[in-house]
């Protein structure tokens, strides 16, 4: 060791450091003291928060939609599943640049306008980090298998399947099962808190038809599951879970051949075909045309296609049998002579002569018949099966608009007929009272006469007038049409005894002699037939017909022609099936909209060898008034 | 506990163990805590790298080549290292001088010299060890306390390469080495006076580097340690998850492997500058009690052997090694812990990672050869 060149005091020097070295070492256990310290705050006294923030961290409560109920007709046919929809989704935290990858994708995948602006409003709305976001589904499985080879240079890009509502019988059911499309904020908004978290997790929501008038009990209960993820998002493992209870399936009254024979009868005509059967109120088939995919709804139709229906002169998504408000015409007089019987204002053998117009004693006007020359002496059962106006004018005038209006709201005209589905129209049964409501307007002798032949102000739906037949063929015992098979309705109104019951049969066989009798309206419906059936034919003007024009079908545009109306029920011996059928610009009743309402009648009452079948009714028992749902909800 | 009651302690007739350290110049005490250490170390780290064992090997490797220098270095005498000290020192300004214009850039900083053959290397890391046994050796040659002009001179051996390494930017380094510096100045005697005065300058300079020295990156991190929530998910997630593991570990800790912030990746770093975090969570407060024991045995036995220590260099060099190690813990443990903004620096000898090894090693190596290498003498 090298001698120090000045000399040191090393007792001095080992002394300063002696000291300097002991206040290091209470530096250094001031500063331990000071980090043990912190550690403890943090352990000991935050302990319970920053376990909570850890648990929050990897803790998620995921809520699992519960399955929807199927919707299968009388028979067990389904009409409404779920079955897995192929979508591609993007995980974009995944992603190093967004737009590259969303430009290979489509080149997969052709990716239109509509997927683009939907997955960016999913993007920039709130979301968790790492939830997929969808991007297009409805993925054929060429386009699977296209992704799927390219999935290497696409990280964060998947295929999911994913239950989708599906209509497996499409455009047959449209406009009686309705649709399902995507529950949005807007349904959630309405909802309360309760019925909110039941949604939570659920994708589709009944829009309209039977899919939202018992929305509540195909949708099922919510399940939840408390799975621990890792900070990328990824299950690892299930802690806790309560499953879903799954939405109840619906039986539904319908009758899929039924339907189709309905369908198919009517073809491409506009029109409307309600089928019910009166022992139980069963509606056998609901039919409107033209009809919608109600597939295409359900994942949110696309603006080309919802464009088309708008615009299709033919309004197909209207509802024509719930909604579409007809002149009942000459349907209507069965029951307007049965309210003359009752009334004692007629009789069946009271008889008057037709000129071929009705004319009040000091009015010049001429109502006219159909018949130009008229039918000569008519009575009751003449004036029903030949559907002499000049008849009921007379009749109709002396019951009075009081008594018609009062007598005809019994079988539910004028008035919602209660069947479960939403945003069913009322009709319009006309009265003083209405009129002067409505339009303000006093009431003329001439409403009153109008009204006898169900003309005038009078509008009946298809669901209407089938009922009202259903009610008439069952003599008086009232009827709601009910489309769930496990619940009859009670009617909301006391069954029709009228003072001479025997009445009924009377007006049956008299509405049996319109199809089977030589010279009914409907007797073309009667070839080959293995029963008899009774009916009332109608017609319902669009275009009014100015008092000196000749009537001129040919120069008529075809939608301004009359409406073509039938009401039908059979077997008359003991009813099983009332139906109505309205054909749009049909013209003809009897031989327009008879051979529909024959069809559907054969689909019912005969079976494959076509000899006569009756299906029993369904056994039920009569339910209160329950709605699936509290409120109605918006339509298509 | 001192050699000599070491020792005593030690069989008659001369246990193997006493006389085989005394052989290899190796310190007992110090040994068995640094393996003591480095075998906790390990277990947590097989846990925060996800139970991956080939990641404990290589650490292991590391280690165990940290050993072998330790054990090279305690055989050469304290005198050799006070004459190659100068010498080395200028070697360390020369190549911090190369960095400067040849240096290989990473991450937007200049830090590595690439030597053909050899690989890359951080001319730094020498001057962490350098620097302080520079300033000991200047302060061996004079006598104590020093002069104004003496106290000058250091701070000259200080802060010429503490500036060339804070330029590359390494901020974080270059403070830490001038830390070892300056803990040389104090234990060498410096006055009262003047380290009043330093405090007072360090204060009032403080908010003028945030504002004009700093780059953005490193005034972000200053940022984010004032107010970590302010981009939870951006930049205060390392120290909001960290905390998050600290105190959901609670006393006893969520168990081995069982650490939950670790495990399922929410605790970036987990493996290297946060690995306290993981230990938090699966040991808990007496995990890290017994970790911080263990770290203080270390300091403990490096301040005995500065105080036993013979003549001035190797005393203040011992010192200084001894305090900048706790630095080290200090700095990790605070910034882990949310006292102190997030620098780099990693958790001695259980972080997993190379060079910090070897330099740590090397100085625990110069520890034992001051100590192993004293004259019989009594006072």
């Amino acid at each position: 060791m090298r001698r120090p060149l000045t000399l040191k005091d090393h007792h001095h020097e080992q002394r300063i450091f002696s000291f300097r070295l002991l206040v290091s070492a209470i530096l250094v256990t001031l500063l331990t003291v000071g980090l043990v310290g912190r550690m403890a705050w943090l352990q000991i006294f935050q302990h319970s928060r920053y376990t909570t923030l850890s648990d929050e961290n990897r803790v998620q409560t995921q809520a699992v939609p519960p399955p929807r109920g199927l919707i299968t007709d009388r028979n067990g046919e389904i009409l409404a599943a779920n079955r897995p929809d192929f979508t591609v989704e993007v995980i974009v935290e995944q992603i190093p640049d967004l737009q590259r990858t969303l430009r290979e994708i489509h080149q997969l995948v052709p990716l239109e306008s509509d997927d683009i602006e939907r997955f960016n409003k999913r993007l920039q709305g709130p979301r968790r980090p790492w939830d997929p976001i969808p991007l297009r589904g409805r993925l054929s499985e060429e386009e699977i298998a296209r992704i799927t080879v390219n999935q290497h240079r696409l990280p964060g890009v998947r295929v999911a399947a994913n239950p989708v509502r599906h209509y497996p019988h499409g455009k047959l059911f449209s406009h009686v099962l309705g649709y399902v499309n995507r529950l949005n904020t807007e349904d959630l908004d309405a909802m309360t808190l309760t019925e909110q978290g039941d949604y939570a997790g659920t994708h589709y929501y009944g829009r309209t038809g039977v899919e939202r008038y018992y929305e509540n009990r195909l949708h099922g209960q919510v399940g939840y599951r408390q799975v621990e993820t890792n900070a990328r998002g990824r299950i690892l493992r299930v802690l806790e879970q309560k499953p879903p209870v799954p939405g109840e399936n619906l039986r539904l009254t319908l009758d899929m051949d039924v339907q189709r024979a309905a369908d198919e009868a009517l073809g491409d005509r506009r029109g409307a075909v309600v089928a019910i059967d009166p022992r139980d109120g069963s509606v056998l088939a609901f039919v409107s045309r033209p009809v919608f995919d109600p597939n295409l709804f359900v994942n949110g139709i696309s603006h080309q296609d919802y464009a088309r229906y708008r615009e299709d002169l033919d309004n197909p998504l209207f509802n024509r049998a719930l909604q579409g408000r007809y002149p009942p015409g000459s349907t209507v007089k069965p029951f307007i002579g049965l309210a003359g019987l009752d009334a004692g204002v007629t009789d069946w053998q009271r008889t008057i002569f037709d000129p071929g117009y009705y004319q009040l004693e000091d009015n010049p006007h001429r109502y006219r018949d159909w018949k130009r020359w008229g039918h000569g002496h008519v009575d009751l059962n003449k004036a029903v099966v030949q559907s002499c106006d000049t008849y009921f004018y007379d009749l109709g005038f002396k019951l009075g608009i009081a008594r018609m209006h009062d007598f005809l709201s019994d079988f539910s005209l004028g008035q919602p007929t209660g069947i479960d589905l939403f945003n069913e129209s009322s009709g319009l049964l006309p009265s003083k009272e209405w009129k002067r409501a409505a339009r303000g307007a006093t009431w003329y002798h001439g409403d009153t006469i109008n009204a006898s032949i169900g003309q005038g102000f009078m509008l009946a739906t298809p669901l209407q007038l089938a009922t009202a037949t259903a009610i008439l063929a069952h003599h008086g015992k009232q009827v709601t049409p009910t489309l769930a098979a496990d619940a009859l309705r009670v009617p909301p109104r006391p069954d029709i005894n009228l003072n001479k019951p025997a009445n009924w049969q009377r007006m049956e066989d008299t509405m049996a002699e319109v199809v089977h009798g030589d010279r009914g309206t409907a007797r073309v419906m009667a070839e080959g037939a293995p029963y008899r059936m009774g009916a009332k034919t109608g017609t319902s003007q669009v275009f009014s017909v100015g008092q000196e024009e000749t009537y001129n079908e040919d120069e008529l545009a075809e939608r301004l022609l009359d409406h073509a109306l039938i009401i039908a029920f059979a077997p008359v011996e003991e009813p099983a099936i009332a139906v109505a059928v309205l054909v749009e610009n049909g013209r003809h009743g009897g031989s327009t909209a008879g051979p529909v309402a024959r069809q559907v009648m054969d689909a019912w009452l005969l079976n494959d060898a076509g000899e006569l079948a009756v299906p029993p009714p369904l056994n039920r028992t009569p339910q209160t008034q329950t709605a699936g749902t509290t409120a109605p909800g918006g339509t298509p | 506990m001192s050699v000599r009651e070491y020792q005593r302690q030690m069989p008659l007739d001369g246990g193997l163990g006493t006389k085989l350290s005394s052989r290899l110049h190796l310190d007992a005490p110090l040994l068995a805590a640094l393996l003591l250490l480095v075998l906790g170390g390990l277990s947590v780290l097989y846990s925060a790298g996800g139970g991956d064992l080939n990641l404990v090997v290589r650490q292991a490797i590391r280690l165990g080549a940290g050993f072998l220098i330790l054990l090279v270095l305690a055989q050469i005498p304290p005198r050799s290292y006070r004459f190659w000290t100068p010498v080395i020192y200028g070697l360390g300004l020369v190549l911090l001088a190369l960095v400067v214009l040849v240096g290989t850039e990473a991450k937007g900083a200049t830090r590595w010299l690439t030597l053909p053959g050899i690989g890359r290397f951080q001319p730094a890391e020498l001057m962490k060890l350098a620097v302080p046994a520079m300033v000991a050796w200047f302060f061996s040659e004079r006598n104590l306390p020093p002069t104004k002009l003496d106290v000058l001179a250091a701070l000259g051996l200080i802060f010429l390469p503490a500036i060339m390494i804070a330029v590359q930017p390494d901020l974080g380094t270059s403070i830490l080495i001038a830390a070892a510096g300056l803990v040389v100045l104090f234990m060498a005697g410096l006055s009262w006076r003047l380290i009043s005065l330093a405090v007072l300058v360090l204060v009032v300079a403080a908010p003028l580097m945030y504002f004009f020295v700093l780059h953005d990156y490193q005034r972000s991190r200053v940022d984010t340690f004032l107010n970590p929530e302010a981009d939870p998910r951006g930049a205060g997630w390392n120290i909001i998850q960290s905390k998050t593991a600290i105190g959901s570990g609670g006393v006893t800790g969520k168990g081995w492997l069982d650490g939950t912030q670790s495990r399922l990746d929410f605790l970036p770093e987990s493996s290297t500058d946060f690995i306290l975090a993981v230990l938090g969570e699966e040991f808990g407060l007496i995990g890290f009690v017994l970790l911080i024991s263990i770290y203080l045995v270390i300091v403990g036995r490096g301040f005995f052997i500065s105080w036993q220590a013979q003549e001035t260099f190797s005393r203040l060099l011992a010192a200084a090694l001894t305090m900048t190690f706790f630095i080290y813990i200090f700095v990790n443990v605070g910034m882990v812990s949310g006292l102190l903004p997030v620098v780099g620096v990693p958790l001695p000898l259980v972080s997993y990672g190379g060079t910090s090894i070897v330099t740590l090693m090397a100085s625990f190596g110069m520890l034992m050869s001051i100590h192993t290498h004293r004259r019989l003498m009594t006072y």
